[in-house]
């Protein structure tokens, strides 16, 4: 496949401003993308996929599309080469759209080195007056002493009041997960675990108690994705991609602010269409598990079971390898076995690889495991985060 | 019995855009952004409208009154546990916040809640917070 002939550059604009001591840098950002759009004839609604580098305020491309509005991005690109990163980003777009991942890319860039910012990432410093201008929402938000622990826990807190989840159902995912840790030897805890030792270790923040929460480890890992005529000069089992999916979901302007569910509601049913699979389909589903309500809220999300019904499907052992009907984190995922600095997006795809190889450990190897989900939440569920799914088969 | 929750907070990050809301919290005043394109009350707030994307947003004067629409107690801080809050105002967007002068025990999702303004910590100006309406 080549981008020649794919893609279209429909809107450009120059912001007018050389000098700009009465705006921040994200709504330079933001007047930036209003004008290239209208020069397209385009709105934010229409744009589906966004592209920024470093100059670009917050965290990743995930704060300047909270900021915009952007509700219906499914590509988000924040690769950062320095000046270049725009042209780059040109043709990271095109291959986008040649491969349907978007159909309208927006790309932005901006800044205020004359007043004070003149980093990438707009600096949190304040500069002159005492103003700041980094990430758009950190005056609003930073202050309030959000962490993983607490947002995560209002995610959690909703969920309960709306569906009558309880912790003893959220304790059953971090009981399967240390089923499936005692087996990996390099597991950072191998202990099993039951539902009344979950729910009575001491309460981190309501209602997460101190086994609903990941272990915090060092670490690292990695992942080589080859083309098909390398894949079939490699002697090793072959796992080819069959779809992915990605998302972002923020508080969109604070209007319906629904904390029951993920970005996963839009990577999942994207990444399922292009595979041409169905949750049904599944053997093996590696969830990110920062949390137990993490898990919980992404397998609904994911469609393995209804909204609301998480509770009663991760129960009584529905996620224990050789026991339930759907297997998952047979690591002992981020609950018990590792999450390298604090991102447990890449242990994931790790140990589905090794599900679909058949190398998994004997005592939670999958039989006939053909068919593999790999999915992750990063930032956090309560303010603002990316989904991002892909579906994995062992190829015969 | 259990002590009401109450947590230093530290300066905001104030930025150009921000500057006219952390002005009028330093009088006490509690100000949201509204659209006069769709209408409709935003928050953080910003100069372009994040739900219609028009750049006709005005500063709006809110009594601050609104629910509790979800909460988490952090329980082991430094200064004793705290309450991370979102709070949907009566105008319609959800707020991130603290909730203040409320014991751990009760603390509800719907409980009616007003804000007012905490000192932070250092030169920055006041931080709206949110108490139990009594």
């Amino acid at each position: 496949m080549t981008i020649k002939g794919k893609a279209y550059v429909m809107g450009a604009f120059e912001h007018p401003t050389r000098d700009a001591p009465d705006k921040t840098t994200a709504q330079l950002h933001a007047e930036s993308a209003k004008g290239a759009l209208a020069d397209a004839g385009l709105t934010f609604a229409d744009v589906d996929g966004y592209f920024c580098a470093g100059d670009a305020p917050g965290f990743g491309g995930l704060s300047m599309v909270d900021y915009m509005g952007l509700k219906n991005v499914r590509h988000l690109d924040s690769t950062e080469t320095g000046g270049s990163s725009y042209i780059l980003h040109v043709g990271h777009a095109a291959q986008a759209i040649a491969a349907g991942k978007c159909s309208v890319a927006l790309i932005t860039l901006a800044g205020r080195p004359r007043n004070g910012g003149n980093r990438p990432g707009a600096s949190m410093k304040p500069g002159p007056g005492g103003l700041s201008d980094g990430a758009p929402e950190a005056g609003f938000e930073a202050i309030y002493g959000g962490s993983t622990h607490n947002t995560y826990g209002m995610c959690a807190m909703r969920h309960m009041h709306e569906y009558g989840t309880t912790s003893e159902q959220l304790a059953w995912i971090k009981v399967a997960a240390s089923h499936h840790a005692q087996w990996n030897e390099h597991a950072f805890l191998k202990n099993v675990v039951t539902v009344e030792e979950v729910v009575n270790s001491r309460m981190i923040s309501d209602p997460l108690h101190l086994l609903d929460c990941c272990v915090v480890t060092d670490g690292g890992g990695a992942l080589v994705v080859t083309s098909p005529e390398v894949a079939k000069s490699l002697n090793r089992p072959k796992v080819r991609v069959l779809g992915a999916g990605e998302a972002p979901k923020g508080q969109m302007g604070g209007a319906g602010l629904d904390l029951t569910y993920s970005g996963a509601v839009w990577s999942g049913p994207r990444a399922f269409e292009e595979a041409g699979v169905t949750p049904a389909d599944i053997k093996y589903a590696s969830i990110y598990d920062s949390f137990t309500i993490t898990v919980l809220m992404q397998l609904e999300d994911l469609g393995f079971c209804k909204k609301g019904e998480g509770g009663r499907f991760v129960a009584d052992g529905n996620l224990i390898s050789g026991v339930g009907k759907l297997p998952f984190n047979t690591d002992g995922g981020g609950l018990c076995n590792n999450h390298p600095t604090n991102r447990g997006g890449i242990t994931k795809v790790i140990e589905a690889v090794r599900q679909l190889r058949g190398e998994a450990h004997p005592k939670v190897q999958v039989q006939n495991c053909d068919l593999a989900i790999a999915h992750g939440t990063g930032g956090s569920l309560g303010i603002r985060h990316g989904s991002a799914t892909v579906i994995l088969e062992r190829e015969a | 019995m259990s002590d009401v929750m109450t947590r230093p907070i530290p300066a905001p990050a104030v930025n150009i855009e921000s500057k006219p809301f952390w002005d009028a919290a330093a009088e006490g005043r509690f100000l949201i952004k509204r659209c006069t394109a769709c209408g409709k009350a935003h928050w953080y707030p910003r100069t372009i409208c994040p739900l219609c994307g028009s750049d006709a947003t005005v500063w709006e004067e809110s009594p601050g009154e609104g629910e509790i629409y979800s909460f988490s107690i952090l329980r082991r801080a430094p200064t004793g546990p705290y309450a991370l809050a979102y709070v949907t105002l009566d105008e319609g967007p959800a707020v991130l916040t603290n909730i203040v002068d409320a014991t751990p025990d009760e603390v509800r999702i719907g409980m009616r809640v007003k804000v007012r303004f905490q000192e932070t910590e250092g030169e920055g100006p006041p931080a709206p917070v949110f108490a139990p309406t009594r």
